[in-house]
């Protein structure tokens, strides 16, 4: 099997070799995949090494791996699809690609909130959607859920990115479960009229926002922070320790939680070892992988944490099942437009 | 009757062999493989949405409109200004430096738009260092001063100017360097100035060239997707990719692309009547060294600084900000990963190139020969491409591909019991045509604008002295355009190198470029690692384009001391 293209030969040897090289073999595995860490890549070492299925990666981005595989069709090599974030997961299954998979192992390690209902795809890895704050001007108790973000008291107080990214999607997603479409949209109107500027960079931008005086508030995933926190530039741990973070709603439901997860591609043509792969991130060694080279919490209880994470120590979660953050997010969308959250 | 009907047979017969050559076919036939992809997208028009354009109107369309038109206004002028000024400077003046900025201003086209938008983002923020250094050094706190956020409609304006303007630059150069130098000795003997010789002969008599320039650029903008994504400034390519990829909503994502087509149809079609019947061959031969304006004291200095600026902001900053952070930081898969990246953006650009300039060749040549309405329409519609956001060619090229290979593997199964796998879809190729899809526009605008300066005077002579219409291509014109075919062929590479969106979607398993690998890395907020292959991708970039400078220089008739009968014209 030939997944090497070297340019260098003559086009024409190129089309023969491309002509061979999706077919299916016993020890390989084709993965797509939407995240890119390097730490991925001790993973799939890791995963040849204790089967010796070669694993070939074809890394972008989550929806327009989806529309690939889409267009591909009955023909596609893909076997598995990694993505983060329940909004896209749900979204491959909304243009049905994924297959459903009944595996012991999984549907024991996995909890059931982390994973579809019917197996089409699974949780590996656990983020808190954390709220950040100044201390010398903000008392944490002003912001404890997410619905005190909408509160007029903190205009012009509040970093948050652009409504272009499925975090954000997601968690108003989850408030349109818990308030309902109208009060959810009222929410996210109160917290444009906090903005304290135009969205704008990504959740690392927000966190820094707060270091540098810019706003008092921010929203973004944890492992933004913990990244800072251990970055190798001297000014950004500085700036991570003037910054408090903060897992909101741990008096009510819980912090919004989301998922990287994995599903088998439908038809795929390595579909046993693609099992096995899912089988594989659910262990402890993958979990620990999986999970730590991002500084996520791994989905697997009792799994050795990063230390930063460990020294927070446990909290309450959102328990609704993460699919749901899928189902409503293009009703998320259109109220972000109406609401004119950029 | 069967007299005039034999005659009418005749003279259809004659009609038909004349439209139906092989050349007409070949252009035709060319240009509508190019064209596939964008008439896959146009064909979505004609499907029903349900109510998303209402949403889309009544929310978002009027800011995508309006910043969309900004950012062409804006960046056409000012790649205009700028483009056709350091160039008349550098080709006609002669001041400390001139020989320096010559290739120098030709450098921030190796620098991506979004690699020069991660690069100031980074030093300019308000978190950055000097907005840092200024608070620590006045004391000021956020309240007590303004400064303009370079994350904003006119921020991106600026940045996608700095890097763009080489486009006209470079044609308006050898535009004013392949001008003979009788027209201008013309409006010298008429008592024209310097200045006057520049607006009143040159610049018009350079039109196409800065035309060209300048459309090139406008298409770019409008595509325009890394910067402008990354500012979040919403324009109608980040509103067609939020309705496509994010809402799901194909249909209605294709029609904001038609829509987008339409308006660069129109600008297209404005600029070809108000040239009129103009025409731009040169009609004489006569070189010679070109009239240089020495310039002293505070015009030299003023030259000196308007060519210093654009090179600047547009590759030493962001060059040297990069470089600094890929030093601090850098990439951890440095070393021999990273031969890989490169030596696979490497040899796609050069491949890509190759294939691009030869069909613009094919598609000028074609339509010089026989310009029918048939053929001229076809090679339109074939660049329009460029006009089209990288993800939906992309697209556009997976849905006809897809089904071409289900349907082989249909076959082969049902009569060979053999299971193909896809064959076209995710191979070397797809991506090859993909390029050639977008970057069609950049070498054919080129090589149409050089062709349109060989007056027809030289094709009937060639024909006359018995040369075949491709004989005449390869003996006469290919030697003359051999400067602009190289141009033609270096600017399709470099943006090749810096494209993003279609190789994603297209490219091949474990097959990653330096401009994906950039690309990951800054999706996942790690900019600063993110720097070792954006600087990668500028260093690779600037060898080509410093090649490319050489060859102007070289490609101008008159200047080489040698016997008549070796030079060009």
């Amino acid at each position: 099997m030939i997944q090497r293209h070297r340019l260098a030969a003559p086009l024409t040897a190129l089309l023969a070799s491309a002509a061979f090289a999706n077919g299916a073999l016993a020890d390989e595995l084709n993965v797509y995949s939407a995240r890119h860490y390097d730490s991925d890549e001790r993973l799939y070492d890791a995963f040849t090494e204790q089967t010796g299925i070669k694993v070939n990666i074809l890394e972008g981005d989550s929806d327009q791996l989806i529309e690939r595989i889409r267009r591909e069709g009955e023909a596609s090599p893909a076997d598995v699809m990694i993505t983060v974030d329940a909004g896209r997961l749900w979204r491959a299954e909304q243009e049905n690609i994924f297959e459903s998979v009944e595996s012991e192992v999984l549907n024991e390690r996995v909890p059931e909130s982390m994973r579809h209902p019917e197996g089409k795809w699974f949780g590996f890895s656990q983020r808190v959607r954390a709220i950040f704050y100044n201390p010398d001007n903000i008392d944490p108790s002003e912001i404890g859920s997410y619905e005190d973000l909408a509160d007029p008291n903190l205009e012009g107080d509040i970093c948050i990115r652009s409504s272009n990214n499925i975090y954000n999607q997601s968690l108003l997603a989850s408030l349109i479960e818990h308030h309902g479409a109208e009060g959810a949209e009222e929410w996210a109107q109160g917290v444009v009229n906090n903005f304290a500027r135009q969205p704008e960079g990504g959740d690392t931008d927000q966190i820094l926002g707060v270091a540098s005086g810019e706003c008092d508030v921010a929203v973004a995933n944890h492992y933004y922070y913990v990244r800072l926190l251990k970055s190798d530039d001297g000014s950004e741990r500085e700036a991570a320790d003037k910054v408090e973070i903060l897992f909101p709603n741990q008096d009510g439901r819980g912090a919004h939680v989301n998922v990287g997860g994995a599903g088998v591609v439908k038809g795929a043509p390595n579909h046993d070892n693609a099992i096995r792969f899912l089988e594989f991130l659910a262990s402890d060694e993958a979990q620990e992988i999986f999970a730590y080279g991002n500084y996520e919490y791994p989905v697997v209880e009792g799994v050795k944490k990063d230390e930063v994470l460990e020294s927070w120590g446990d909290f309450k979660k959102d328990g609704i099942n993460v699919s749901i953050l899928g189902e409503n997010n293009p009703k998320a969308i259109r109220i972000f437009d109406r609401v004119g959250w950029r | 009757m069967p007299r005039s009907a034999s005659t009418w047979l005749t003279s259809v017969h004659r009609r038909l062999s004349s439209r139906f050559n092989t050349w007409t076919v070949l252009t035709v036939g060319v240009a509508l493989i190019v064209a596939l992809p964008v008439l896959v997208v146009l064909a979505h028009i004609v499907m029903p949405t349900q109510g998303i354009w209402q949403h889309l109107a009544s929310t978002v369309l009027g800011r995508y409109l309006t910043n969309t038109l900004f950012l062409v206004i804006t960046v056409g002028l000012g790649t205009a200004a700028i483009g056709t000024g350091t160039a008349w400077l550098v080709a006609m003046c002669r001041f400390p430096g001139h020989r320096i900025f010559e290739w120098a201003l030709l450098l921030p086209l190796a620098v991506p738009t979004y690699v020069i938008a991660y690069a100031y983002t980074d030093f300019l923020q308000y978190a950055g260092p000097l907005q840092t250094w200024l608070r620590e050094l006045f004391g000021w706190g956020q309240e007590d001063y303004y400064f303009p956020s370079i994350r904003s409609l006119g921020g991106a304006a600026i940045l996608i100017t700095m890097v763009l303007y080489p486009y006209v630059y470079l044609l308006a150069r050898a535009a004013f360097l392949e001008q003979s130098v009788c027209v201008l000795d013309v409006g010298r003997t008429l008592g024209r100035g310097p200045w006057r010789l520049f607006t009143s002969v040159a610049v018009p008599l350079a039109r196409p060239a800065i035309i060209g320039g300048v459309s090139l650029v406008l298409m770019e903008t409008l595509n325009e997707f890394g910067a402008v994504q990354f500012f979040g400034v919403d324009t109608f390519t980040t509103g067609i990719y939020r309705t496509w990829f994010g809402m799901g909503e194909q249909v209605a994502a294709a029609q904001l692309a038609a829509c987008l087509l339409l308006f660069v149809i129109i600008v297209v079609l404005l600029e070809r009547w108000s040239r009129g019947r103009r025409k731009y061959f040169h009609t004489t031969g006569r070189y010679q060294q070109l009239p240089e304006y020495r310039l002293i004291g505070w015009r030299a200095l003023g030259a000196f600084t308007a060519c210093t600026i654009p090179v600047l902001i547009g590759f030493v900053v962001p060059g040297a900000l990069l470089t600094h952070l890929a030093i601090q930081e850098g990439d951890a898969l440095l070393g021999t990963r990273f031969l890989d990246f490169a030596s696979n953006s490497l040899i796609l650009a050069a491949l890509a190139s190759l294939v691009a300039v030869g069909l613009a060749v094919i598609l000028s040549y074609g339509v010089r020969l026989h310009p029918g309405p048939v053929s001229r329409t076809a090679t339109r519609i074939a660049a329009m491409g460029y006009a089209i956001p990288g993800s939906v060619v992309a697209v556009g090229i997976l849905i006809p591909f897809a089904w071409l290979d289900s349907e082989i593997n249909g076959i082969l199964r049902e009569h060979y019991g053999i299971a193909a796998g896809l064959i076209f879809s995710g191979s070397a190729f797809i991506l090859i045509y993909a390029y050639v899809v977008r970057f069609l526009a950049v070498s054919f605008n080129t090589v149409e604008a050089s062709l349109g300066k060989v007056t027809p005077t030289m094709d009937a002579a060639a024909r006359t002295l018995g040369q075949t219409a491709s004989g005449t291509l390869r003996r006469v014109h290919a030697p003359i355009m051999r400067g602009s075919l190289f141009a033609a062929a270096i600017l399709v590479f470099v943006d090749v190198m810096k494209e993003l969106p279609a190789t994603i979607i297209l490219r091949p398993f474990n097959f990653d470029t330096l401009a994906v690998r950039a690309h990951n890395l800054a999706s996942d907020e790690r900019l600063a690692e993110a720097s070792t292959s954006s600087l990668a991708i500028v260093v690779v970039g600037i060898i080509p384009v410093i090649l490319l400078s050489m060859a102007i220089r070289r490609s101008r008739p008159g200047t080489r001391q040698v016997s008549r009968k070796d030079e060009d014209l």
